[in-house]
């Protein structure tokens, strides 16, 4: 390593101390049963380290992309729409997303009338295989209670005025189907490809509390 | 999602279905989420026991209990979920929004009681 740039440029940076990361202190209650159990599956045979090395994988391999990309396709292509809203699933299988949980998708449309938003109260059921992980906000206690008993004071903290005309939907999540929020398409965005589109569609306009974003130059 | 006359084209053709094969609760219709504890894993929310509700749609194809899954019991009888819709008046008396807001949940049918 001669010319060492890359080294000294992220080291003129570095001047905040902050923790080491990396496991120095003792696992907690909830790890040393995780590991616990973990480790007493894989002896036992009911399944092997790899095979939990692949689900992580699994879902490494889900991001909100895939979401933005299936909002994209509805905004552009109504017989898909159509379809999507008929039968989530089957929709995005289509596009070669596959449900590895087999679970149902529900695909909610935002209109002019009707605004869309999903939690689940009881844990973290979450559209996962088109979106990947939850944000932690979306699994936490205040979400959860909230988003059923005050959704308007929520989705206001988010930036997101309803108004009263319009009907809030709140769609609590819980057994075999998941939900995914189809967010109205911007205006501004006439010819606009798939592509330029899915630019536009954040995980938080696909869970509901925001809507797409509006193109560049746009904003008032 | 649900084909909603399923129920009246079987009737037609003169079939008998087994039990639990087509749905019993219509879309429409109202109903209640029974209030009960029971001992074990259950999904259905607290805060919507004993609401009541109307039929938003039936759920397809039909599915195992997940209080059941939840033992390792995936295999066997099946019956619909529905998607039941609340008005957040019926369930927060002192609900602060329009009227019309409404929570939606699916619920097993083993957990649906006809409102007369």
């Amino acid at each position: 390593m001669s010319g060492s740039h890359d080294h000294d440029h992220a080291h003129d940076h570095h001047t905040h101390p902050h923790a080491e990361v990396g496991a120095t202190g003792r696992p907690g209650y909830y790890d040393m049963l995780e590991t616990a159990v973990r480790e007493l599956l894989i002896e036992k045979k009911y399944f092997s380290a790899g095979e939990i090395r692949r689900q992580i994988e699994v879902l490494d391999s889900r991001t909100p992309a895939l979401g933005a990309k299936v909002v994209a396709k509805a905004w552009t292509d109504p017989d898909f729409k159509a379809r999507l809203l008929a039968n989530g699933r089957a929709a995005c299988e289509e596009l070669g997303i596959s449900f590895y949980d087999d679970t149902q998708l529900i695909v909610l449309e935002n209109t002019d009338a009707v605004h869309n938003l999903i939690v689940c109260t009881l844990c973290s059921c979450y559209p996962r295989p088109v979106l990947g992980l939850p944000p932690d906000w979306y699994k936490a206690k205040p979400y959860r209670a909230r988003a059923v008993t005050e959704p308007r004071a929520v989705l206001a903290e988010f930036g997101t005025i309803i108004p009263d005309a319009v009907e809030v939907r709140v769609h609590d999540s819980t057994a075999m189907v998941r939900y995914l929020v189809l967010p109205m398409r911007p205006k501004g965005t006439d010819g606009f490809t798939e592509e330029q589109l899915a630019a536009l569609v954040t995980r938080d306009a696909m869970i509901g509390v925001i809507p797409a974003n509006e193109p560049e130059g746009a904003r008032a | 999602m649900a084909d909603q006359s399923l129920n009246e084209k079987s009737a037609a053709l003169g079939l008998v279905t087994a039990t639990g094969e087509l749905p019993i609760f219509a879309p429409g219709a109202r109903v209640r989420i029974k209030d009960r504890t029971p001992i074990g894993h259950y999904r259905v929310p607290h805060y919507l026991r004993g609401r009541v509700g109307k039929v938003d749609s039936i759920i397809e194809p039909v599915a195992v209990d997940n209080e059941e899954e939840g033992y390792g019991r995936n295999a066997g009888a099946k019956l619909h979920y529905y998607r039941i819709a609340v008005p957040l008046t019926e369930i927060w008396p002192d609900y602060v929004g329009a009227p019309r807001d409404g929570l939606y949940v699916e619920v097993y049918e083993t957990w649906l009681e006809t409102v007369p």
